[in-house]
């Protein structure tokens, strides 16, 4: 399938459709809202930190910083943890896009997906000192691996959510 | 020639800088934060945006739901009946004492009555099942599937059939939320039951084993020993199992020993929990200030009585 490859860099994409970034925002939200068991927990990916990072690379106009931070609080009540917590990841992941933005694409897939993973990692950090100042104890060493198996996520979830925007070919 | 003007309008108007409202959203943040751990003002909040996720969150269950149902009716013939016998002779295992519990009621009962004792908690207890462990990956909890519509209290005990699970520490229109005992701080007040020395029971967090803290090296607690709670919290009632005493670290240099415990129930894996009603009859606390006062007098009368 030709068609399911990555965008090649001098591929214009054409603008997204709101209804479909709202959609793929959802889609993030509710993934990460299925009740699985242990073992799979700790290595799960936050989905919705995947989609809104890819959103504010390609749409910084429509998706930012204050859109990140609003869906973070609704991440925050759905997972009955501290309020505010996914909010602020999400607000610094926003900003750190932000800055990737303008090179981040140039490069192959695999590429951008190392810079993603230091992005997610420092999210993972700043929630855990969050989290280590409010008193909780700190969890096992597995919660690292969770925003690196999100890295490994990007190059599928960046061709899923660029497709819609592929200017079609006129044969 | 004119140099050009630093202070060009910007061609689009795109509000305030990236890094302006990185800081405005993270104050916010920490501002709720802290307004949530500290003063926990922001429950009715959750609870509004809890009702409307949680259909959602049911919905989700039913793909998961939908393949254990099917593993189960496809599940062997064999299997079922060898727990069914196993159960069958677990029944007839614990008849005696299920048989003998009536009588030592009454004759408990009896015997309060005679000594004008109050009973100490309502036995009424809501089977609940577990929906899902916490997705938080800092704390040790798990949602089950009945919640205020159904009686239950935040603070009740939860025990499941080998010992004391948790704690119902939030709960919700259709479903609650138990700390369990192996969270971080999570304090059950137990007794050793062979010796009768009482002691607290601290969860240590994810993945560690729960121990008792400041206990004098010279208790008598050892190796193998089984703690059970010890009732004074009256929030679990007396006598019921907890944990395991592992290993006894007993460092001359230290204010305390080191108790190492395994709780006895199962804390990850336990599928039907039970929720203990609170202990609703808690006797009234006596007026102090009054009562001092009254003391007073009557000792000032009795003085004045005696010469």
């Amino acid at each position: 399938m030709g068609s399911f490859a990555p965008a090649a860099p001098e591929e214009i994409l054409r603008p997204a459709k709101p209804w479909f970034v709202l959609l793929s925002i959802a889609v993030g939200l509710l993934l990460n809202l299925v009740p699985v068991g242990e073992p799979i927990l700790s290595y799960r990916p936050d989905f919705l930190a995947i989609v809104l990072l890819y959103w504010c690379i390609q749409e910084p106009r429509f998706v930012g910083v204050g859109t990140a931070w609003m869906v973070g609080l609704v991440m925050d009540v759905g997972d009955a943890t501290v309020f505010g917590q996914h909010a602020l990841a999400y607000a610094v992941l926003a900003y750190g896009a932000e800055f990737f933005r303008r090179r981040v694409l140039r490069f192959p897939l695999w590429q951008q997906a190392v810079q993603v993973a230091v992005l997610l990692v420092f999210c993972a950090l700043l929630v855990l000192l969050v989290r280590f100042v409010g008193g909780a104890a700190l969890p096992k060493w597995s919660y690292l691996l969770s925003p690196l198996v999100g890295a490994l996520l990007w190059p599928l979830a960046s061709v899923l959510l660029q497709t819609p925007q592929r200017p079609s070919r006129s044969r | 020639m004119r140099p050009i003007p630093v202070d060009t309008p910007a061609f689009f108007n795109r509000g305030p800088s990236p890094l302006a409202r990185l800081a405005f959203f993270g104050i916010l943040s920490v501002a709720l934060l802290f307004a949530d751990t500290r003063y926990r003002y922001l429950e009715n909040v959750r609870q509004a945006v809890a009702i409307v996720l949680y259909p959602v969150e049911r919905a989700l269950e039913l793909p998961g739901a939908a393949f254990a149902f099917i593993a189960d009716y496809f599940g062997s013939k064999r299997r079922l009946a060898d727990e069914n016998a196993m159960l069958r002779q677990e029944l007839v295992a614990r008849a005696p004492a299920t048989q003998g519990y009536a009588r030592v009621q009454e004759e408990n009962a009896r015997l309060r009555a005679l000594l004008d004792v109050r009973a100490q908690y309502a036995a009424t207890a809501i089977a609940v099942q577990v929906l899902y462990t916490s997705r938080d990956p800092f704390t040790q909890k798990v949602f089950v599937d009945k919640g205020a519509s159904a009686g239950v209290q935040a603070g009740a005990g939860v025990i499941d059939a080998t010992g004391v699970v948790g704690q119902v520490t939030r709960v919700l229109p259709y479903m609650s939320e138990v700390t369990l005992i192996t969270d971080r701080d999570q304090a059950v007040p137990v007794q050793v039951e062979r010796s009768g020395a009482r002691s607290v029971l601290f969860g240590n967090g994810t993945g560690r084993s729960p121990e008792l803290r400041f206990t004098s090296p010279t208790a008598d607690i050892r190796v193998g020993d089984r703690l059970v709670t010890s009732g004074l919290d009256r929030t679990y009632p007396a006598g019921l199992a907890v944990a395991e005493i592992v290993d006894v670290i007993r460092d001359t240099g230290q204010m305390f020993a080191r108790i190492v415990c395994k709780p006895l129930a199962g804390i990850d894996h336990s599928e039907f929990l039970l929720v203990l009603s609170q202990s609703s009859a808690m006797p009234p606390r006596p007026e102090e200030a009054n009562d001092t006062d009254a003391a007073k007098k009557s000792t000032r009368r009795a003085r004045r009585v005696i010469p």
